[in-house]
């Protein structure tokens, strides 16, 4: 058992996390809950073996509630109000239900939890990275070479991404100038 | 079993985007669902008993090659994740905006002042 | 407001330099231990968000200001793609890792892998300015249209 049970008590941990932060009325208790879960996350990185994983989710978690509580804080005085259509919700139980059914009936055709696809296909291409990483780059950490070496051309993608979003963020909040320069006339 | 947790997961953060009518709420569901993907990239490399995918001074490197996880899946979800805090600051920023021009979160408040 | 109180300053005054300085170390035995541009950039970041918080935003745009933020993200993005042309221009692959093939360093050592010391500067140098960017553009500034029509940035007035 061991590792897997480890993971099954802190994936209940992860859904009551999720089904509190969906749950709850207050928003700056529903950001603290997502905080919680991106914590918990961390902690099964690392029961998962990716040390690398662990470290970055846990910065990119810091940085995502100080965001998110700058912009909530304060802010929700007014509760979201007006009737509930329950047709509507009914339709949406009804279909993700359905769509997690459906999704159960598809991992029944997935290896066991503990064998990966490298252990059973003999040329998969982890394998030769696995063989041959630290003579061909150099680099001790396998991860690092093929996230900088082997496949650099995503994480110039990535790069591209971020740019993009420092960019969408300038060009929203520059409207602000906008509307209080209306304000004015 | 597992899988099946962690598609709870996804399902979980499928229904508060679908059925909330608050902005922030939407984007902590979209949040829990980029979660549970990464999370499940990451069980579907992982080797019973094995280390990880750091070579070790003095280890024999096919011993390492039999027992290290699958390195892959590891690789891309470092670059989902920077990507995934980008698109939900981007989010963010949204709300931000429409606070300051709507005076509320509320979606259906937002619609009904359009125009 | 000038920032939160005397303890919180003096504390974030001793503190920060060990964050940032964790966050070089992330960043420059990314290969050969966990870590990496990534998390080492978002580190840095973090120090910079806590100098922000604790001591009020005139204090740490003084140090480091918008401009120059711009200018450290681009040469950033610029210095990755230098790396990638110069694979192209003499090992004939885009990002080739053109120092390993010539040069081979003793394994385990810092300088042991070529291109990649450099290319996760480059990645924790990017991660860090843009989010140290959005930071400042989220919940600092305001962008105003002076009179004469050029674009200002100042700083958000307080409100009630």
């Amino acid at each position: 058992m061991g590792i897997e049970l480890y993971l099954f008590i802190l994936l209940v941990f992860l859904i009551v996390g999720a089904l509190i932060a969906v749950e709850t009325k207050n928003l700056l208790s529903s950001v603290i809950s997502l905080g919680a879960i991106g914590f918990g996350l961390s902690i099964a990185f690392l029961f998962l073996r990716a040390p690398d994983l662990a470290i970055v989710q846990i910065a990119v978690e810091v940085v995502l509630l100080i965001f998110l509580i700058r912009a909530t804080i304060g802010r929700d005085v007014i509760p979201t109000k007006g009737h509930i259509h329950w047709a509507g919700l009914l339709i949406v139980c009804l279909l993700t239900v359905g769509f997690f059914a459906f999704g159960y009936y598809a991992f029944r055709s997935l290896n066991e939890f503990g064998t990966p696809i490298i252990s059973a296909v003999g040329n998969a291409p982890s394998n030769k990275y696995l063989a041959d990483g630290l003579k061909e780059t150099g680099s001790a950490n396998i991860v690092t070479s093929i996230l900088l070496d082997y496949r650099a051309y995503d994480t110039l993608g990535e790069a591209t991404v971020l740019f993009a979003a420092v960019l969408g963020a300038l060009a929203v909040l520059r409207g602000r100038a906008w509307s209080k320069r209306e304000k004015d006339k | 079993m597992v899988y099946a947790l962690c598609f709870v997961l996804f399902v979980i953060g499928l229904y508060c985007t679908l059925t909330k009518k608050n902005i922030v709420k939407i984007v902590i569901g979209l949040t829990i669902m980029e979660y549970a993907v990464n999370l499940f990239l990451v069980l579907l490399g992982y080797r019973k008993d094995g280390v990880a995918p750091i070579v070790e001074e003095g280890a024999g490197p096919l011993e390492f090659l039999a027992r290290s996880v699958d390195p892959l899946p590891q690789a891309l979800v470092v670059t989902s994740i920077v990507i995934g805090l980008g698109v939900t600051t981007l989010a963010i920023a949204l709300c931000v905006r429409l606070y300051e021009k709507y005076g509320t979160f509320d979606i259906s408040e937002i619609r009904r002042l359009k125009g | 407001m000038n920032g939160m109180t005397v303890i919180v300053k003096t504390v974030t005054r001793w503190l920060k330099v060990f964050i940032f300085l964790y966050g070089i170390y992330i960043i420059i035995t990314g290969h050969l231990a966990p870590g990496g541009g990534f998390a080492g950039g978002v580190i840095i970041a973090c120090s910079y968000m806590l100098l922000t918080l604790a001591y009020g935003k005139e204090f740490t745009l003084k140090r480091l200001s918008l401009r120059a933020g711009h200018h450290l993200d681009s040469s950033g993005a610029l210095l990755f793609l230098v790396v990638a042309l110069f694979g192209l221009g003499s090992g004939g692959i885009f990002f080739a890792n053109v120092l390993q093939n010539r040069y081979p360093g003793a394994k385990f050592t810092l300088l042991s892998s070529g291109t990649i010391l450099i290319s996760n500067i480059a990645i924790g140098l990017k991660v860090a300015a843009s989010l140290f960017l959005i930071f400042i553009i989220l919940s600092v500034l305001r962008i105003v249209l002076v009179e004469d029509g050029s674009q200002k940035m100042i700083q958000e007035e307080e409100e009630e």
